[in-house]
């Protein structure tokens, strides 16, 4: 069993979906002999060859839309988009063919892609490299979004990603790329997409969050805990579909909600969260629902990008307002 | 100093001229393979006969916008009759004369122009891609399916065709590209109709040719006449038999005039004079293959009657069929969205399936 990172977890993963179904490709810019710009896809080249894991042109519309292509022609696809930045002339092919193909061809065609990227901030990196937009997709019917949190989820949801028949954004918190190591058993076993993982137990606070924001948010947690205050945390995971179920179970419990998430405040999936307390929790609620979010600025560029970004203290700020009132 | 370090040309090929003559020199052989040329024509006449009865549908509000394919039909049969079964089509919205020699029915493309997702499940190839709207994109989709048999070491090809206006996209370039970095079977025709809703030609660049883009990304690139069947099919031969065998992509730029209107939802006398498209007129495909047929002693009035009235017949059965399709049922919105419906569509089905009328109020 190896220690692995979560880059090098989501690695190990594509190296058993290559190994286990020839059907799978890994395409992108780089990640060939180079193994990616992260090391995602390290190694997989030199073991697996050139027509498995395939170096494109620089060309993000043409991996979308080839990718596609090669989907509805019996293929699984996992496309790489080297930062998310770079991922918006590919939305284009992802709105108007990958999430559609299935329903607009009554079940002839489908598409079972999926497609990487590394996303947020946090990593001191040059303009339009730390951007959260995970919502843009969460909020096209037809799109998966699964944003892993930890190596062992990685690898288990990306599996699961490259196995679905239908689209998936896999979206990869680079902040945590490297954060912690854990063992990742390599044995193939995916995890079920669509739910929300209770990382935490609590009774007093149910704080909801995704990938990189999970550490800050264990953290407050753990804050929280000296204070004698018991907060549950839930790790999103597949932001769409979102596992509301879990969510309203938790609240029903501690009656308070804090939505923690790095990506800008308006109309992100903090609010579509709130608005599902809104509509199926409301009555369990002692107190708002708050949420500690980006700005709804421009990402600033990395002097300042620790100050856009949910820190352990803004969570805590949330919570004690949350607290203050019930 | 400086040297000359890449030079190239674009040649342009037309075998049966306006008036229905053979011309040049080296004339393929299928100009003369005259079983083939009348069915050719029989589809061309029903093409043209489909696409007058589809715009007297959407005028009379029994159907909604549709993409007009006058002037295209040689271009379009050339198509759909050169490719095989088990290679792909790529098509964007008005390639009915390719699709239909590939299976799809009449009252398919009504039912998808009529509104109803069942158009897209054609009887056609399955594999083959559904009507692509956005424009260059379904070049890329070809692309990739190219590259899937070529992974897969299987015999076959992808075609994808796109307007003069979609060559402006990246999409497509990005297309010739890929083909082009990767050798893939992959045949790219430009329908040059001359416009792109109300751009012209002229317009859109300032290039000698659009086939010059395919030189760019180094693949071979010719111009055809595509009014002329014997120059459509014999430069579609070419191209997919160097796909198929391994030689890599093409791109054929192919010239022909779109004598209606760009959709029913559009005026083109609004933007483009009539002496141009009488002008085009002279040059259509159906007649001046009727011409050469009749001057080849294969084809005669009394044919040319029995085939219009058969084609009518036939388009009036498609229509029938169309409009007896019905409403596909409010269910049939969620259950092909996923392979499995996710627990959050679950729930919004049963809410739709309670809360809307099982039709919606004025169908018929």
């Amino acid at each position: 069993m190896a220690n692995l990172t979560l880059v090098e977890a989501v690695t190990q993963a594509l190296a058993w979906e290559l190994e286990h179904d020839d059907s799978v490709v890994v395409l992108g810019e780089d990640v060939g002999i180079n193994g990616g710009v992260f090391r995602a896809t390290n190694g997989l080249q030199q073991r697996f060859g050139d027509q498995r894991v395939i170096d494109t042109p620089l060309a993000e519309v043409m991996i979308a839309g080839m990718s596609i292509g090669m989907a509805a022609q019996g293929m699984k696809p996992v496309a790489e988009a080297q930062f998310m930045g770079f991922i918006y002339p590919m939305i284009d092919h992802m709105v108007c063919h990958a999430a559609r193909m299935r329903h607009r061809t009554r079940g002839r065609l489908h598409c079972p892609m999926v497609l990487r990227a590394p996303f947020g901030g946090g990593i001191h990196a040059p303009e339009h490299h730390s951007e959260s937009t995970e919502t843009l997709f969460a909020h096209i019917p037809g799109l998966r979004v699964v944003i892993p949190s930890s190596p062992l989820r990685a690898y288990g949801l990306l599996l699961a990603a490259i196995r679905d028949p239908d689209p998936v954004v896999f979206l990869e918190p680079k902040r945590i790329y490297r954060q912690y190591k854990e063992e990742v058993p390599d044995d193939g076993e995916e995890l079920p997409l669509d739910v929300c993982y209770v990382l935490r137990d609590g009774s007093d606070i149910t704080l909801v969050t995704w990938g990189a924001m999970v550490k800050e948010t264990l953290q407050a947690a753990d804050a929280l805990a000296e204070q004698g205050i018991s907060a549950e945390v839930i790790d999103v995971a597949t932001i769409k579909p979102l596992d509301t179920a879990t969510i309203i179970e938790s609240v029903a419990k501690t009656g308070r909600c804090v939505i923690v998430h790095e990506a800008a405040r308006t109309g992100g999936m903090g609010a579509e969260i709130a608005a599902q307390l809104a509509d199926a929790g409301l009555w369990h609620l002692h107190a708002p629902v708050k949420r500690v979010a980006g700005y709804d600025t421009v990402m600033p560029l990395y002097k300042m990008e620790m100050q856009y970004m949910p820190s352990v203290q803004r969570i805590l700020n949330a919570v004690n307002e949350v607290l203050e009132v019930s | 100093m400086s040297s000359n370090v890449a030079a190239f040309n674009i040649n342009h090929y037309q075998f049966l001229d306006p008036a229905g003559n053979l011309v040049g020199n080296n004339q393929p052989a299928i100009a003369r393979e005259f079983d083939k040329l009348v069915d050719y024509y029989k589809l061309m006449t029903l093409t043209r006969t489909f696409d007058k009865k589809a715009i007297a549908l959407q005028r009379t509000g029994k159907l909604g916008t549709y993409a007009s394919c006058l002037g295209h039909e040689a271009a379009q049969v050339a198509i759909g009759a050169t490719m095989r079964e088990e290679d792909c089509f790529a098509p964007m919205y008005r390639e009915y004369g390719a699709q239909l020699y590939r299976g799809v029915k009449m009252s398919e493309i009504l039912a998808y122009w009529g509104g109803d997702e069942r158009g897209n499940d054609f009887s056609g190839p399955q594999h083959d891609f559904a009507w692509c709207v956005p424009i260059a994109t379904q070049c890329l989709h070809a692309a990739g399916a190219a590259m899937a048999y070529k992974l897969r070491n299987e015999k076959r090809v992808a075609v994808s065709v796109v307007g003069d206006g979609g060559s402006s996209k990246g999409d497509f370039l990005e297309a010739i590209n890929a083909a082009s970095a990767w050798k893939l079977p992959l045949v790219l025709i430009i329908m040059n109709n001359q416009w792109a809703i109300s751009v012209p030609r002229s317009k859109q660049n300032t290039a000698q040719t659009l086939a010059q883009k395919g030189i760019a990304g180094g693949l071979p690139s010719i111009q055809v006449d595509g009014n002329d069947i014997v120059a459509c099919h014999w430069a579609m031969e070419k191209a997919l038999d160097r796909a198929r065998n391994g030689l890599g992509a093409s791109v054929i730029e192919m010239i022909t005039y779109r004598l209606s209107d760009h959709t029913t939802a559009d005026d083109a006398r609004r933007y483009r004079d009539n002496e141009e498209v009488d002008q085009a007129w002279a040059r259509e495909p159906l007649l001046r293959l009727r011409s050469w047929l009749e001057s080849s002693g294969v084809w005669d009035d009394e044919q040319q009657q029995a085939l219009e009235a058969d084609c009518v017949e036939q388009v009036n059965a498609a229509v029938e069929e169309y409009l007896a399709l019905g409403y596909p049922g409010n269910e049939s919105m969620f259950d092909y969205m996923f392979a499995e419906l996710p627990h959050d569509l679950q729930a919004q089905r049963e809410q739709a399936l309670k809360e809307l009328p099982a039709q919606p109020e004025g169908h018929h």
